[in-house]
């Protein structure tokens, strides 16, 4: 393993150097964003989206449980665990839906990814920030690596599952009609697949906010490093606080996210 | 009529190596033999049939016998083991992915047992798929759809989406995605099966209204032997992956070609299938007004008839007299148009026995057959519905 790693921090430091600019740059606009965005346009924001895609009440709840973190004294805080998550969702997102949709071609990269996939969900999370670290350096970019990691597998798994799932008898329609697998892949594949692949990107958000903590060890600020800062402490309100802070933002945008999910959920034949 | 479909020798095989079965079957081996020993299926073996341009084709047979397999070879949902399939003279199993692809967008459209809807797309959005994947603008494909689904009865439910419809209804879609299309051939794949008998007899009512007008060449699966017999122009019976016999519904009706068929017959309701044109007798046909009242009595005398249509030289029908009237008429000296009735039925020549039943019981006189033009082309008496039933 670690001969592995040499093996690509010497050949290949050009291709990781250059992904992690990349990815730098990514999560430094979406920082700059995060700042930039008022906080009130952001509650605002949360209580409309609650109010439309869950209920009137969910929407003041959301906004209401946004101010109380703002109280905390956590609200730049919250704006950059955000940024982290939002792009380590991004990245998994445009590896994991692609590569989903492989699977559920190819019974044999199946085989081989699937195994992969239950290592990446069963590795104690910990034990890839060795090699994160040593790819990219400490800092938020293995932060955004480890993350990924975690996060990605229940995408890739639900998108395979979704387009298997997707009915015999619409494909055999779809291909009577002359369609190409292209066609057949956008226009009716993937469409029947979304409200599957939806609930895949809410545990992929999910998974991706319970690594901050663990992120904020080798360099990630934000939420985590509050938490991680609290424990060394023994500073139990800080902790709380910071704590709470993360449960109260899962919960929002897994109730949103949730409900975006459902809104393609039309009644299936 | 000229073989719009010709379909030679076609094999279709499931399993791992399909080629390497093909000699076990050809020496002889059973199909159960052949699924023990190789773990192949064996879905369809050995079929020709010819297929004319504007008719309907019928394919029955009972599960299992191979016609869906068959059906998805006609358009290569299937791919054949062996044998060839000339669509208009072109050999499609040999197509490449693109020919088929051209070939599946403008020459076959399929409708599905099981609708095949797609359930995230509104009705029109169904129905235009195949315009949409031809490429075809979008203005005239609205403009198809909405011609078309009028012609299936479904205007107004354009914006729909399919979970809001009836089985019925989706099926309407299925047709009218197909009709959208404007393919020279419909395949059918037991389109009403799932569906409850009145909406189905409804709905093949409609497809012989559709098919009147537009004169496809079409396609149809069916396990239902009236539903065969209804709608076939010819029937082709399928057994074990085999055709067994091919022919009208007359002819299988009355020479099953096999024990088998001739189990499948027993089971039909004849007043379903015999048409009023094949019980009619034409030789009792009528006499015509310039011939008068001595004329009628002299014939219905020398028949033993108690009544009888009456004509005009054009053959038209004028009436019906009884022979006490006209007895009494030439006594009196009054003339035809005096006497006839007018309180009979008539019946169109493709009508059913099951139709015309009720009519025969209701009225004292036979049952006059007309044609579009109100011509006498016969009579069916009480007697020749009975004869015909047994």
């Amino acid at each position: 393993m670690e001969a592995a790693v040499d093996y690509l921090t010497n050949h290949f430091q050009g291709v990781f150097d250059a992904l992690k600019i990349a990815v730098l740059t990514f999560l430094y606009n979406m920082q700059l964003f995060m700042e930039w965005i008022p906080w009130w346009v952001v509650i605002l924001t949360v209580f409309l989206l609650g109010w439309r895609l869950v209920r009137l009440t969910a929407g003041i709840t959301f906004a209401a449980l946004l101010f109380l973190i703002g109280t905390f004294g956590y609200w730049d805080m919250m704006m950059y665990t955000m940024a982290i998550v939002l792009t380590s969702v991004v990245i998994s997102l445009l590896l994991g839906i692609p590569v989903g949709i492989l699977l559920a071609y190819s019974k044999k990269t199946e085989a081989v990814v699937k195994p992969l996939l239950d290592a990446m969900q069963t590795m104690p999370s910990f034990v890839y920030l060795i090699p994160a670290i040593m790819l990219f350096g400490l800092g938020k970019v293995s932060a955004l690596f480890a993350t990924v990691i975690y996060a990605i597998p229940p995408v890739i798994r639900l998108t395979n599952l979704a387009i298997r799932e997707v009915s015999k008898d619409m494909i055999e329609a779809a291909l009577s009609f002359g369609s190409s697998r292209r066609q057949l892949l956008r226009k009716v594949q993937i469409p029947q697949a979304l409200p599957t692949i939806m609930a895949g990107i809410n545990q992929t958000t999910m998974m991706a906010l319970a690594m901050v903590v663990i992120a904020s060890l080798v360099g990630a600020k934000g939420l985590g490093m509050e938490v991680l800062i609290s424990i060394n402490r023994v500073d139990i309100n800080q902790g709380f606080e910071a704590g709470l802070s993360i449960v109260i933002m899962a919960i929002i945008i897994d109730r949103l996210t949730q409900g975006i999910a459902n809104r393609y959920n039309y009644k299936k034949e | 009529m000229s073989g719009i479909i010709k379909i030679e020798n076609v094999t279709k095989i499931f399993g791992p190596h399909p080629t390497s079965v093909l000699e076990k079957i050809q020496a002889g081996a059973s199909k159960s033999d052949i699924l023990n020993e190789t773990g192949h299926t064996v879905g369809v073996y050995d079929v020709s049939f010819e297929v004319n341009r504007g008719e309907i084709f019928v394919i029955m047979g009972l599960s299992g016998s191979g016609k869906s397999t068959l059906i998805r070879c006609l358009n290569l949902l299937n791919q054949p083991t062996e044998g060839r399939i000339l669509i208009d003279g072109e050999d499609i199993v040999r197509y490449s992915g693109k020919e088929l692809q051209r070939f599946r967008q403008n020459k076959v459209a399929m409708v599905f047992q099981h609708f095949g809807i797609l359930t995230h797309r509104t009705v029109e959005e169904n129905v235009v798929y195949g315009l949409e994947v031809k490429g075809i603008p979008k203005e005239e494909r609205k403009q198809t759809a909405r011609e078309t689904l009028a012609t299936v009865g479904l205007e107004g439910w354009e914006e729909k989406m399919p979970g809001e419809l009836s089985g019925g209804m989706l099926q309407r879609v299925g047709l009218a995605r197909a009709l959208a299309n404007d393919p020279d051939i419909l395949l059918m794949d037991e389109p009403f099966s799932a569906l409850d008998p009145l909406i189905r007899r409804e709905m093949q009512q409609e497809l012989l209204d559709i098919q009147s007008k537009l004169k496809k060449t079409i396609v149809f699966i069916t396990h239902d032997i009236n539903e065969a017999f209804k709608l076939g122009d010819r029937v082709a019976v399928m057994k074990d992956g085999q055709v067994i016999q091919t022919g009208t519904p007359d002819e299988i009706l009355n020479e099953p070609a096999d024990p088998y068929i001739e189990d499948f017959v027993k089971d039909i309701d004849r007043s379903k299938v015999l048409k009023a044109v094949q019980v009619m007798s034409k030789s009792l046909a009528a006499v015509s007004l310039s011939e008068g009242v001595q004329a009628a009595v002299k014939e219905m005398e020398s028949r033993k008839l108690t009544n009888m249509f009456v004509v005009d030289d054009d053959q038209k029908l004028q009436g019906v007299v009884t022979i006490d009237d006209a007895i009494r008429a030439r006594e009196e000296n009054k003339d035809l148009p005096e006497i006839v009735h007018q309180d009979y039925f008539t019946a169109k020549p493709e009508e059913i026995l099951q139709e015309l039943i009720p009519k025969a019981a209701e009225s004292p006189f036979p049952v006059a057959v007309t044609d579009e033009t109100e011509k006498l082309l016969g009579v069916v008496r009480q007697t020749s519905i009975l004869a015909g039933l047994t």
